[in-house]
């Protein structure tokens, strides 16, 4: 998979990738079919593994040749050493998780840098859904308030919040619309946030 | 679904002495073993699968018309099974100690005129790689594409890695474990109990008074056969239905489980050897590679080269998910490449040999990219990595 294939595929990784260094290990939290990972590898001659927990994409994974691990990302980080990635990817998959500040604090544990990415709740469109007095259901949030799989809803801003409180630091912060950055009004026009992350030395310090 | 039709076992007889783990000596010994598909120009395309427990060579195919010849893992392999026989050549054998054709205890042992009995040595699962090993020396195979197996299988498959890590490409490790628990040996031991106190056993030396440890066959078999099924699996199977609609107030079949039971053991003891199971539990209990390693399974597969897929099944309790968390820990700490599947199963440790639809549908995936490798030409065999 080269950069073009991937920019058609899946504009949003496309654009994370660019934060992802040449040979480095990364850990690909609900890496879905590993399309991420496929591209890392053979673009990036990067290592790693995806973690997923849906049956149907475990083959994909294969196909494409990632190491993909079937475990509950809420259970499944504790195999990883501290340290063990350079990067550690969680990509639209942390507003399904029941526990965020643990899951985020185990990506602080096992990578040095993370990135993480979910859809902006507060979004305009999703704004004057909840003024009309609906819960908002969009191209980002595709689904009725009774059948989603999003556990959590949160801006920009309360991430930034929970990020400070588990020890990681804000290296960027973008919004994203159509795998687009957008720079005006980012927690209003940016449906899909995106943090680039980094273990604050004091926690290290801390930890030493 | 294709099949592979009519197969027939070879063997293949070795005159070098082989050395055990225990310290003692085959002299001299015969292998059997089954083929399927064909062996590429530069042999590079060679499965190995190795059997569990009360499994053989006959892996695949059938051996007639009947259905009930079929081999043990016929549902897995054959031309366009998620082991195709049309890309790959794949081998079964059968492990020494065996009842189904290699040397085992049933033998006459050439230095007493006298079958073994419970005198053939005791074989570990590291005696029965070796063993291998020497078959593929004489069949050509240098590097297997993959060395493959379920249960006891997935040990010797793990064993391969370990033992001849540049001899095998992939290693497919299915409902297995690094090492058994105490609950597992202590279910072995009760079933070598029920063996060795059956008065018919005769300390092993049983063919020579015309008889068979029946009874105790059957209550192994039986005990053995609850850990390889699940609670629920045996509920909805089973329940508490009654044979015979009612209560009988004795001590025959009341439950329909009983029946079941009774008639997989009986069937059992009619087939299977007694000295071989007591072997076989044994090759299990003493299964153990990071012993040498102070018990750290991640030095211990640190000198593997293999990729690695491991499969486990939710319900297994013989061989739980867990224990395969801790290869895959262990592996992930030697940065080694490796793909774990944990299929949501109901039915026990025995859903390696079932189908179901993820399960094949990741081996499938697996070996038409462990394929890529054969076909693309991207591969140096025997080349050190």
């Amino acid at each position: 998979m080269n950069f073009e294939q991937l920019s058609v595929l899946r504009p949003d990784l496309a654009f994370i990738a660019h934060w992802i260094g040449n040979g480095t290990q990364v850990l690909d939290l609900g890496c879905g079919d590993g399309v991420m990972l496929d591209y890392l590898q053979s673009d990036k001659q990067c290592g790693g593994y995806g973690i997923e927990i849906d049956d149907d994409k475990i083959p994909e994974c294969i196909q494409r040749g990632v190491s993909v691990i079937q475990r509950d990302l809420e259970a499944g980080l504790a195999i990883f050493a501290d340290n063990a990635f350079d990067t550690v990817l969680c990509l639209s998959a942390l507003q399904m998780m029941k526990n965020v500040e643990g899951v985020l604090r185990d990506i602080s544990r096992v990578g040095r840098e993370a990135i993480v990415s979910f859809p902006n709740f507060a979004y305009w469109p999703h704004r004057i859904a909840l003024l009309r007095g609906r819960m908002p259901v969009s191209k980002s949030l595709p689904y009725e308030w009774y059948d989603t799989p999003n556990l959590r809803c949160a801006t920009i801003k309360d991430f930034e919040e929970l990020a400070k409180e588990v020890g990681l630091e804000v290296i960027e912060c973008m919004a994203l619309d159509d795998g687009q950055p957008v720079s005006f009004l980012p927690n209003w026009r940016g449906s899909l946030a995106v943090f680039r992350l980094r273990k604050r030395y004091a926690q290290q310090a801390i930890r030493l | 679904m294709n099949t592979l039709g009519i197969v027939a076992p070879q063997s293949m007889f070795f005159s070098t002495p082989l050395p055990l783990q225990s310290g003692a000596t085959i002299a001299d010994y015969t292998l059997v073993y089954e083929t399927y598909g064909s062996l590429n120009a530069d042999h590079s395309n060679a499965v190995l699968v190795c059997h569990a427990l009360n499994a053989s060579h006959h892996v695949a195919g059938s051996y007639s018309e009947d259905a009930s010849t079929k081999g043990w893992w016929d549902n897995m392999i054959g031309p366009g099974k998620a082991l195709d026989t049309n890309k790959y050549f794949v081998i079964g054998i059968n492990n020494l100690g065996s009842c189904f054709g290699s040397t085992g205890p049933m033998h006459t042992n050439l230095a007493t005129g006298k079958p073994y009995g419970a005198h053939f040595p005791v074989v570990t699962v590291e005696d029965w790689v070796q063993s291998q090993a020497r078959l593929a020396d004489a069949l050509g195979i240098q590097q297997f594409a993959a060395v493959m197996g379920g249960s006891l299988g997935g040990m010797q498959a793990l064993a391969w890695s370990i033992l001849f890590p540049e001899r095998l490409r992939h290693c497919v490790v299915i409902a297995s474990t690094p090492k058994l628990t105490a609950q597992n040996i202590a279910f072995d031991d009760v079933a070598r109990q029920a063996i060795l106190t059956d008065p018919d056993y005769h300390g092993g030396d049983f063919y020579e008074h015309g008889v068979v440890p029946k009874n105790g066959l059957r209550v192994a078999r039986m005990l053995g056969h609850i850990t390889y099924l699940s609670d629920d699996d045996m509920a909805v199977k089973f329940g508490r239905e009654l044979r015979s609609g009612a209560y009988q107030f004795g001590f025959g079949i009341d439950f329909e489980i009983e029946s079941y039971l009774r008639y997989q053991g009986d069937k059992f003891s009619e087939y299977f050897d007694a000295n071989t199971y007591l072997l076989i539990t044994k090759a299990l209990d003493y299964f153990d590679p990071a012993k040498d390693f102070g018990g750290d399974l991640t030095k211990t597969l640190s000198c593997t080269r293999a990729e690695f897929l491991l499969v486990s099944f939710s319900t297994d309790w013989r061989f739980a998910p867990e224990r395969s968390h801790e290869m895959v820990q262990a592996l992930v700490n030697n940065k080694r490449t490796v793909t774990y599947a944990e299929i949501d199963a109901p039915h026990g440790h025995d859903a390696f040999l079932l189908d179901d639809p993820r399960y094949m549908n990741v081996v499938s995936a697996y070996f038409a990219r462990a394929y890529q490798e054969i076909d693309g030409g991207s591969l140096k065999v025997g080349a050190s990595a």
